[in-house]
């Protein structure tokens, strides 16, 4: 594989125009999804139906002070959302938005994206330890708790995926649902994965780290200003691949029908980014100890026995 | 048994959960409630009560009012002062001053009911709103309709 210095640059300029451009058009959509759900209308002053609010908000955002409380711990403090936001960027390495639009094909690409994900965890610990407040602390410790309970059941889903398709590549894993679609032989799996990916993605119902209801604002209490929009655009980020991710394993990646293979890929992705928000805005958020026992309890056998009766079947 | 009813459990968990968001997503199918103010607004209801304001004759365009103070007697917050005369020519008297101190305003609204001529209604202008008390003190009610004077 040949690499040049250029189409690395490329790469970057691109993820940082999809990113920024993806928390920009999510934010919006989130207060608007919000708002028609609750009577309202979200967003409507800035822009024709409030679409630029975003734009003004983080402008607003960019140019307000990054207040460091006296005791947090300095260097771990700032460093917890680049650590939150910089593994997106080698994330998108691997998703393929088409049959040929992708930045690299790497035989591991699923397990390249479940790696990185983790790393979202370690810039949420990072953050509630380095705050030096209390709220914060609970928070980052609720994360490391509750990636016990998702993680297990997320990797027996994607497993599964892996056993049928007998690949890691997600191209390859696309490429052979061109026919039928996974979603289809499993549905019951396509359930527990939307649920681990909203536990990893940390958004309610599960978003205990945040809990703005229990722990003010969780892990970016102290946060203010640049640090907590990077850590608004790593939340939308994650949001955006495990999206992808769901498209590729489950929907058929780029198949679809009349559109080019980038338009549903697309299309597919906001859908199940869709369907995250509906989730938010319909549920309550769940204790912390329900969770955990929902993970440990329901999760991870429907998961298990998933698996177990599909390797039956493929062994057959 | 146990097994039986952590089964059915889950099943009747993922069924309530479908239930909730069946009703969020007919709230999003539903129009909303907002009502876009200053760009539109809520219609008032007929019985609305606005500050009190001088009816004009339909024939002179000239206020109906006769000057004749009921209105200004009857105020048990005194906040009417009306005087008038005579236009030359005329047989009854017309306002030529009626001021309203919408400060002290009850709404009460024992001035409409006592006016002989049914000159005074409720206006339906709510939207009032100033950076002084002073606007408001002394509203100048014949301003709008015509005077012969």
């Amino acid at each position: 594989m040949n690499i040049s210095l250029l189409s690395v640059v490329g790469y970057l300029v691109g993820i940082a125009a999809l990113v920024g451009l993806n928390a920009v058009i999510l934010v919006w959509l989130e207060r608007k999804v919000a708002g028609h759900m609750q009577f309202r209308l979200g967003p409507m002053e800035v822009g024709p139906h409030g679409i630029l609010q975003t734009l003004a908000d983080g402008i607003k955002l960019v140019s307000k002070q990054l207040v460091i409380p006296d005791e947090a711990d300095k260097p771990l403090f700032l460093l917890a959302p680049i650590v939150s936001l910089v593994p997106i960027f080698a994330a998108m390495v691997p998703l393929p938005f088409s049959e040929t639009v992708q930045a690299w094909e790497l035989n591991i690409g699923l397990l390249l994206i479940i790696a990185l994900g983790l790393l979202n965890t370690l810039g949420i610990l990072l953050a509630g330890w380095g705050s030096n407040n209390k709220y914060a602390l609970l928070g980052g410790a609720r994360a490391v708790a509750q990636i016990l309970a998702y993680k297990i059941p997320l990797l027996i889903c994607v497993m599964t995926i892996i056993m049928m398709t007998g690949s890691y590549s997600l191209r390859d894993i696309a490429i052979a649902q061109k026919d039928t679609w996974n979603v289809l032989y499993q549905p019951i799996l396509f359930i527990v994965y939307i649920i681990t990916v909203t536990l990893e993605t940390n958004r309610s119902p599960f978003d205990f780290s945040e809990a703005e209801s229990e722990l003010v604002a969780g892990f970016h209490t102290e946060y203010s200003g640049m640090g907590f929009s990077l850590f608004f655009l790593a939340e939308y980020s994650y949001m955006f691949i495990a999206a992808g991710l769901a498209t590729v394993l489950f929907l058929g990646g780029w198949h679809g029908p009349w559109l080019p293979g980038v338009a549903w890929t697309l299309i597919k992705i906001y859908s199940i980014i869709f369907l995250m928000m509906w989730f938010r805005w319909t549920f309550p958020r769940v204790r912390i100890d329900q969770m955990l026992s929902f993970g440990w309890k329901i999760l991870l056998p429907l998961s298990l026995i998933n698996f177990i009766i599909t390797a039956g079947v493929l062994a057959l | 048994m146990m097994e039986c009813c952590y089964i059915k459990e889950v099943v009747k968990g993922f069924f309530s959960l479908c239930t909730g968001m069946r009703v969020t997503m007919g709230n999003v199918l539903t129009r909303p409630t907002t009502v876009q103010w200053p760009r539109e607004s809520a219609p008032l209801p007929d019985r609305f009560r606005g500050h009190i304001m001088l009816l004009a004759d339909d024939a002179t365009g000239y206020p109906k009012c006769i000057a004749c103070t009921s209105c200004a007697r009857n105020c048990p917050s005194q906040c009417i002062t009306v005087t008038g005369k005579k236009p030359e020519g005329a047989k009854k008297k017309m306002a030529d001053r009626f001021e309203l101190d919408f400060t002290k305003c009850s709404l009460c609204g024992l001035c409409v009911e006592i006016c002989p001529v049914g000159a005074l209604d409720f206006s339906r202008d709510y939207a009032l709103a100033s950076y002084s008390r002073n606007d408001f003190n002394s509203m100048d009610l014949l301003q709008e309709l015509g005077s012969p004077f």
